[in-house]
């Protein structure tokens, strides 16, 4: 039985499911959008909604969960490109609140 | 081995050396592989402009917050939610051989789209209409119409791209030049636009909401 028939086989009832997760939690971002809260704090619970979005649509959505080596494959490319990224937020907060070491 | 070896088994060492070279690398045929891989390197492209944006955002004392109503983007969010769905009905369609059930749910994929699409437009038009531009705005630096035409912008052009992708395969599916493959591998580019939106919505609009 080759993958497509394995997908075939199966019934929506996994997808209709995740599907509404996805809504209840883009829901969740939307409520947060009007707490109040600091930006920080937003930002944190926003990013951490969304993380569990993509996760949930990386893995049945685009059937990751599927091919374990693919899956790893994908998420340490992914997560290392996007980590290396993160060097430069030190700088960011340097420019607003001038170096902290300084007071 | 021998040349008689080679010659008398030349055949069988010729199917195996195959069989190793065309081993899809974890069990994924190649076009899809290249598909993963196109994401993977789009994930890139969108996650630098992302941290650039919250860089910008983070080292920007009085950050502009513009949006008063956010109805417009959380019909976006459902429409292109929705379409991902519609993408995964097409695929299982394709997969159980119901070309026709197959073409006509990616092609509401594709009208989803369209309709995303249209929505952002009005989105663009509203905060034209307020005086904001690429490098001019009414609510401070100028660098916020900079970063949110140039991400949306970014996003939009995929999705527009995907729109095109999806009639084309569907098409082509219809007229028997395309499998079931050739359709799921659309329906991930599909799901990658759409699972970029969540990251772009809380970033970019939700952060900025006026309170």
């Amino acid at each position: 039985m080759t993958t497509a028939d394995t997908h075939a086989n199966r019934g929506l009832g996994k997808d209709v499911a995740v599907y509404v997760c996805l809504l209840v939690l883009a829901g969740i971002q939307f409520v947060i959008a009007y707490q109040d809260i600091s930006v920080s704090q937003m930002f944190v619970r926003m990013l951490s909604v969304a993380v569990l979005e993509a996760g949930l649509a990386l893995l049945f959505f685009m059937h990751l969960s599927e091919n374990r080596g693919l899956m790893w494959f994908v998420l340490i490319f992914t997560v290392a490109v996007i980590l290396g990224m993160q060097y430069g937020w030190t700088d960011s907060f340097r420019l607003s609140y001038g170096v902290p070491w300084a007071h | 081995m021998s040349q008689a070896d080679l010659s008398i088994h030349g055949q069988v060492s010729r199917t195996s050396a195959t069989e190793i070279m065309a081993a899809p690398a974890f069990s994924v045929p190649a076009k899809k592989m290249a598909m993963w891989l196109f994401i993977i390197a789009d994930t890139a492209t969108f996650a630098g402009c992302l941290v650039a944006y919250g860089f910008i955002r983070n080292s920007t004392p009085n950050w502009p917050r513009p949006f008063h109503s956010i109805i417009n983007v959380a019909v976006m969010t459902l429409v292109l939610l929705t379409s991902s769905l519609t993408m995964l009905i097409a695929v299982r369609s394709a997969q159980k051989g119901d070309k026709a059930g197959a073409f006509r749910w990616t092609m509401i994929t594709a009208v989803a789209g369209i309709l995303f699409a249209t929505l952002h437009i009005r989105e663009w038009m509203g905060m034209i209409g307020e005086g904001a531009t690429l490098f001019h705005n009414p609510w401070g630096t100028p660098l916020f119409g900079s970063l949110f035409f140039s991400i949306t912008g970014l996003h939009l052009l995929h999705v527009t791209g995907g729109v095109v992708a999806l009639i084309a395969v569907g098409l082509r599916y219809k007229g028997g030049r395309y499998r079931a493959d050739d359709l799921e591998i659309t329906g991930l580019y599909w799901h990658f636009v759409d699972l970029v939106w969540m990251f772009v919505v809380p970033l970019v609009y939700l952060l900025n909401v006026a309170h």
